[in-house]
């Protein structure tokens, strides 16, 4: 029936854009997890629990399908993304003289896409540091397993010549990541057409706490980490 | 009052427009935004020149016609009417007044302040509406039992009368709440449910073919909205076209 079908159509675009972010909500809550191993748990038990958390991480089968799952998420929620915005920009090709945008809708709603890019840049910059170094680079080695305690820790150090911009970057791309959340995760539920009197608020409000929560502990890692080594 | 209007001109569809700034003064409180721009025109008119051209119908918030981007805002800065419906008392003495017309390249300008608006009418005619043998014996409507909270909910979607707000206020012009509208005051009702998924289908194609933007549910169209069409029925279009897609033999 569709004349474009359902792939190319606005609302499929949606879709992915939903089902892609939801999923990556999901990512975020497994990595949190793992990365507040750095703080639960102090010196060698905290040093060899994390090692093994990366090393597990790097090579349980299950794990790295799931890996490949989140890197396709990134993939298409950042190739749609672009999609939607180059579409939303060619359907008003003359904007307003004047648009009052803040009397109808919140600033996080209107800025997915700037805070997108923030939150993709910081990626870039993350995985480089971390993900590629314990992929392919070389690593310290503890008690036989690939030190990447180590390498954190050190990265986020006041004796790291770029250790306090780091954690600067890092709190400032959580907050890109809080807000971009905040509009984000019930969103998603909307472009699935998941809409209830009853289960809406519930879900808004447990969105709200993710954007606040999961940033906020994600961020409070560095700042810890280079704290307690001052 | 005395005001000035920042007001959009532009000759024709390929003119590349421009705003020009007129005083008014002697504004009564009590005039209709309207009836304010009848007394713009006026005075352009006595001064040999060419008046605005802006789109206005009943004049009672019923119509859909009057379109004007006032202030940053569809239909003004108040909430739940039409441009003729907006008063000059919301306005305070020697205000500068900014009007501009709906903005999508869907909607393409016209002159001036009006806009041309028959997408809406082919997003209509691609599946808003329910077939019906009319010739002989029709049905009583009243016949067919509907749940009240149904009916209700059909007829506050039904309440739309395509004015264009929510694709002007939208940052992508998305005509979602509009086109949602549409779907769902059938997609409620006995009566829509032989050509619900087809319907669907069809209104959504026709919409993307129009050249609207995405929406990003920032929720902006339903607080603009003259109406109060709200974003249930956004998300009620989300879920019945990805199960009319699916579906699909």
């Amino acid at each position: 029936m569709s004349n474009t079908g359902i792939l190319k159509s606005s609302l499929a675009k949606k879709y992915v854009m939903a089902l892609t972010g939801l999923f990556l909500c999901l990512f975020l809550a497994g990595h949190l997890a793992g990365n507040l191993q750095l703080i639960l748990k102090t010196g060698e038990a905290g040093q060899q629990a994390f090692n093994e958390y990366a090393e597990f991480m790097t090579t349980f089968p299950l794990v790295k399908l799931l890996s490949y799952l989140t890197y396709a998420s990134v993939l298409f929620h950042v190739i749609d993304g672009i999609v939607l915005s180059m579409q939303n920009r060619k359907a008003r090709p003359v904007g307003y003289v004047k648009e009052n945008g803040a009397a109808n809708a919140k600033w996080s709603s209107r800025n997915m896409g700037i805070l997108g890019t923030i939150i993709l840049v910081f990626l870039v910059s993350h995985m480089q540091t971390f993900w590629y170094k314990m992929h392919f680079g070389a690593m310290p080695i503890h008690n036989g397993l690939k030190d990447l305690h180590t390498v954190v820790v050190e990265f986020f150090s006041p004796d790291n010549s770029i250790g306090l911009i780091a954690v600067v970057g890092y709190v400032l791309a959580q907050a890109a990541l809080a807000f971009h959340l905040s509009h984000g995760f019930q969103s998603g539920f909307q472009s699935l057409g998941v809409r209830h009197a009853k289960y809406t608020p519930v879900i808004e409000k447990a969105g709200m706490a993710f954007a606040l929560l999961v940033p906020a502990l994600f961020a409070a890692i560095p700042v810890f980490l280079y704290i307690t080594q001052l | 009052m005395d005001l000035t209007l920042k007001v959009w001109r532009q000759n024709g569809p390929n003119d590349k427009g421009r705003i020009e700034t007129y005083p008014v003064s002697g504004v009564s409180p009590d005039m209709s935004f309207l009836e304010m721009m009848d007394m713009l025109n006026d005075q352009i008119i006595r001064d040999g020149g060419d008046p605005v051209a802006f789109d206005h119908d009943c004049r009672e918030g019923i119509c859909g016609m009057c379109s004007m981007f006032i202030n940053g805002e569809a239909h003004g800065p108040n909430r739940g009417v039409t441009t003729c419906q907006l008063h000059m008392r919301s306005f305070k003495d020697g205000d500068t007044i900014t009007i501009e017309p709906w903005r999508a390249s869907a909607f393409p300008v016209l002159k001036d302040l009006a806009v041309d608006r028959s997408a809406f009418d082919r997003v209509i005619q691609a599946g808003g509406y329910i077939s019906v043998n009319t010739s002989g014996e029709t049905l009583d409507a009243n016949a067919i039992p509907v749940p009240k909270a149904q009916a209700d909910e059909a007829f506050n979607a039904a309440t739309c009368i395509g004015c264009g707000a929510c694709v002007a206020t939208c940052k992508n012009a998305s005509a979602m709440l509009f086109v949602s509208a549409k779907v769902s005051q059938f997609a409620l009702l006995p009566q829509g449910q032989p050509e619900r998924a087809t319907r669907v289908q069809r209104m959504v194609d026709q919409m993307d073919k129009e050249g609207f933007g995405n929406c990003t549910n920032t929720g902006a169209c339903a607080v603009e909205c003259p109406k109060g069409i709200d974003l249930s029925n956004i998300a009620r279009m989300n879920r019945d076209f990805l199960s009319a897609s699916a579906s699909e033999e």
